[in-house]
């Protein structure tokens, strides 16, 4: 199956009652009246994309039609040409270090899915024919060491663990050792999730990261955001504070196989200009892809 | 946000005092601002909108009260009307049967199995017996996961490991219940997509199976527009009978809440506020209603502050205040005091308007000058902590030396301190007029 068809059948819950809707507002009064353009500006609220982006395209569709009538203004690739020029524009690909191992963190609050990204990053790298490993630094929660280590099995891939209450980043350090003496490629750093207002934890993570830079320079070369797609406007406040602890490169965009519509990537793009690098759209191990800004926009309002 | 929006409605409603009544055309802006202050708490749209009637139709015709800002009345209209929506009082959990089952449903990630065990030490607590089953037979390492919390609030825990039907487990899960004398049972099921169809109908099943007398929706603070269509999916496939909303500790306004008992109808029952397993609290509309509109958690603070200042020594200390014998020791308790509420920050964020503050000013680093303080008084003797004036010069250095600050550092703190002295006389004289005159302070509910 090719990755646009995953992508699409992974948004499909979004895009068609979107583009439902959208279709329905225009036919319905292809005159584009004011009531026209607020149930456009509720439908694309409603997709959480957020006001400002919302706003753009609204004014976008009603200039078009404005200047060119009835035919110029097809809303819905007006509205894809937004969405894609405000994503494009970014490498999307995983970082790798100039030699030798690379180290990716994954970052994020409870229950966005950090471990299931790890392993299915780990599965990624592994399919492209490099060497992962996989460090279980969520030594908070109960049962997040087995989990890893579980999927460390099924995927025959080292995990690299520590003790429950153990400091996250002596496990860091040891993770970072191993990797290096093994010649692995990549190591993927999972995290305990934390929520971004704890100023505690996230020194705790900084600290991670910074004894992780001490054994390895340059370590962690990519450090990955972890955000769950049914999240709304806090979601910007996330990767707003994720970014100032841990300057994160780059997103993941989780559970995008819902009836979620992952709109407020558009927003945190518009902000913070995050690149997004994957996204998850399944809860298989190869339902993880690599995202596109083209493909998003275009499944997104299918047109 | 709060702060701002009621900045936005006083400026809208700014000449309104000569008109004396709310009308359509001076509202219509100062809805907007709030329909956008929903919007950005994540209230659904649709039910922003409704909302934002409705609150329409009760704010035109009032009079504006002559004591108080139009805009603010206008605000307490919109709180009124959001504590109303979110339920009026605490709805109880349903623990009738024997055993009585609690199902525990929701997405991915939000936090089900750790409500599980919140939930199962509250009961506890209350003298009950419950018992947990680990009914999530997919994510790997689920059921280790609830096994270890059972561990540490000692609560048995029924776990199959391996067993991929769920009910099977439920039925040897009401067994053992039965044969231990459980009084309730508490299913920690997987996470699922609402509109993964094959999952949900095992639900049913499990439903039918055990006849639970709580089905409980598991609801992330932080859910955006989506709220909506995942709790009518399932409310309309299990009939759920409430809802417990997660990870309210962090800063999503949980607009969520709103949405969810605007189309399903039902109660939230218990909000989830840490990561530690004493972190249950009952859900109090009021304080969500503030929370959305951004008000500040004042009531929180309040608690805290009760749970951890002595009655007893605050009392005496401010019978010291008052008599303006005020001294560095009394100082140092204070500040011992405030840092035992929590970090500086986690306290200016229940503040109304406080949120805001946080994010602006680097407030890890007033927690540092706290702690510096609290060195410099340490480094003191006894007698001088009581009798500041005998610090001379030579006392001074060796105060520096010994809490590893400059001689400047000293200084500062003692200037401070004498400023506060003065200010507390000047307060207890205040507060001796004020008694005179009978006044009480005025509630609280609208700072500034």
């Amino acid at each position: 199956m090719g990755l646009f068809q995953k992508l699409k059948e992974g948004l499909g819950k979004t895009h068609s009652r979107l583009v439902h809707e959208i279709r329905r507002i225009v036919t319905g009064s292809p005159r584009l009246t004011g009531t026209t353009l607020e149930q456009l500006e509720a439908a694309l609220l409603g997709a959480d994309i957020g006001r400002a982006v919302t706003a753009q395209i609204v004014n976008s569709v009603k200039e078009a039609y404005e200047s060119k009538g009835n035919q110029g203004a097809d809303v819905l690739s007006i509205a894809r040409d937004i969405v894609e020029r405000s994503l494009s524009n970014h490498s999307t690909d995983l970082a790798r270090a100039e030699s030798g191992l690379t180290v990716v963190s994954v970052v994020g609050v409870n229950g966005t899915g950090k471990t299931t990204t790890c392993a299915k990053l780990a599965e990624y790298v592994k399919k492209r024919g490099q060497k992962p490993m996989l460090a279980a630094c969520d030594t908070f929660r109960a049962a997040a060491i087995e989990q890893l280590k579980l999927w460390g099995q099924r995927l025959d891939v080292p995990v690299v663990a520590g003790t429950y209450n153990a400091d996250p980043a002596s496990v860091a350090h040891d993770a970072v050792t191993a990797a290096m003496a093994r010649g692995a490629d990549y190591l993927f750093v999972d995290t305990a999730g934390r929520l971004h207002t704890k100023n505690n934890l996230m020194q705790e993570l900084q600290k991670v990261h910074r004894v992780m830079g001490k054994k390895l320079q340059g370590a962690p070369h990519e450090v990955l955001l972890v955000i769950d797609a049914t999240t709304g406007m806090n979601a910007l406040n996330q990767a707003r504070e994720f970014h100032k602890a841990v300057s994160v490169t780059g997103l993941v965009i989780t559970k995008l196989d819902g009836t979620s519509r992952g709109g407020m990537v558009v927003a945190i793009h518009k902000e913070l200009a995050l690149p997004v690098k994957f996204i998850g759209v399944g809860e298989q191990i190869d339902d993880l892809q690599p995202f596109n800004a083209a493909d998003f926009a275009s499944a997104l309002f299918q047109v | 946000m709060f702060d701002s929006l009621t900045g936005k409605l006083q400026k809208v409603f700014r000449d309104l005092r000569g008109l004396g009544r709310i009308s359509d055309s001076n509202i219509a802006e100062a809805l907007r601002e709030v329909r956008v202050a929903l919007l950005d708490a994540d209230v659904n749209f649709k039910v922003a909108r409704d909302f934002v009637e409705r609150v329409r139709e009760k704010a035109i015709g009032q009079e504006v009260i002559q004591s108080i800002q139009p805009g603010q009345q206008v605000i307490k209209i919109i709180h009124d009307e959001l504590v109303e929506l979110l339920g009026a009082g605490n709805v109880q959990l349903n623990l009738g049967g024997t055993p009585s089952a609690i199902l525990m449903i929701g997405l991915h990630g939000s936090g089900k199995t750790t409500t599980c065990g919140k939930l199962a030490r509250i009961l506890k607590k209350e003298g009950r017996a419950p018992m947990m089953v680990a009914a999530d037979v997919y994510r790997p390492a689920a059921v280790d996961q609830l096994v270890t919390l059972g561990r540490k609030i000692d609560v048995p825990v029924v776990a199959k490991p391996g067993e991929n039907d769920v009910l099977v487990i439920a039925r040897d899960a009401i067994d053992f219940a039965r044969a231990n004398q459980r009084q309730v049972v508490i299913f920690d099921t997987a996470g699922r997509l609402h509109i993964d169809e094959p999952l949900v109908q095992e639900l049913v099943r499990l439903r039918d199976a055990v006849k639970p007398t709580e089905i409980l929706l598991v609801l992330d603070a932080a859910t955006g527009q989506e709220a909506v269509n995942v709790a009518t999916h399932f409310d309309k496939a299990l009939g759920i009978t409430g809802a417990v909303l997660t990870k309210l500790d962090g800063d999503a306004r949980g607009g969520a809440a709103l949405s969810f008992k605007a189309v399903v109808g039902k109660p939230i029952k218990l909000a989830g506020v840490g990561e530690r397993l004493e972190d249950l609290e009952p859900f109090d509309p009021e304080r969500m209603a503030q929370r959305i509109l951004g008000m500040g958690d004042v009531v929180a603070l309040v608690e805290r502050a009760a749970e951890t200042i002595d009655a007893q020594k605050a009392l005496e200390m401010e019978e010291r205040l008052r008599k303006g014998q005020f001294t560095l020791e009394d100082f140092l308790a204070q500040l011992r005091q405030m840092r035992k509420l929590g970090p500086l920050e986690e306290l200016v964020g229940l503040l109304p308007g406080g949120a805001e503050i946080a994010k602006h000013a680097d407030l890890s680093k007033g927690e540092k000058d706290f702690r510096r303080m609290e060195g410099i008084i340490c480094a003191m003797t006894p007698q001088e902590r009581r009798n500041p004036q005998i610090l001379n010069a030579r006392r001074r250095m060796r105060i520096a030396a010994g809490s590893g600050v400059k001689v400047s550092d000293v200084n500062a703190l003692l200037h401070r301190f004498n400023q506060m002295q003065q200010m507390m006389k000047k307060m207890g004289k205040l507060q001796k007029m004020i008694a005179k005159f009978g006044g009480a302070p005025p509630p609280g509910m609208f700072p500034r």
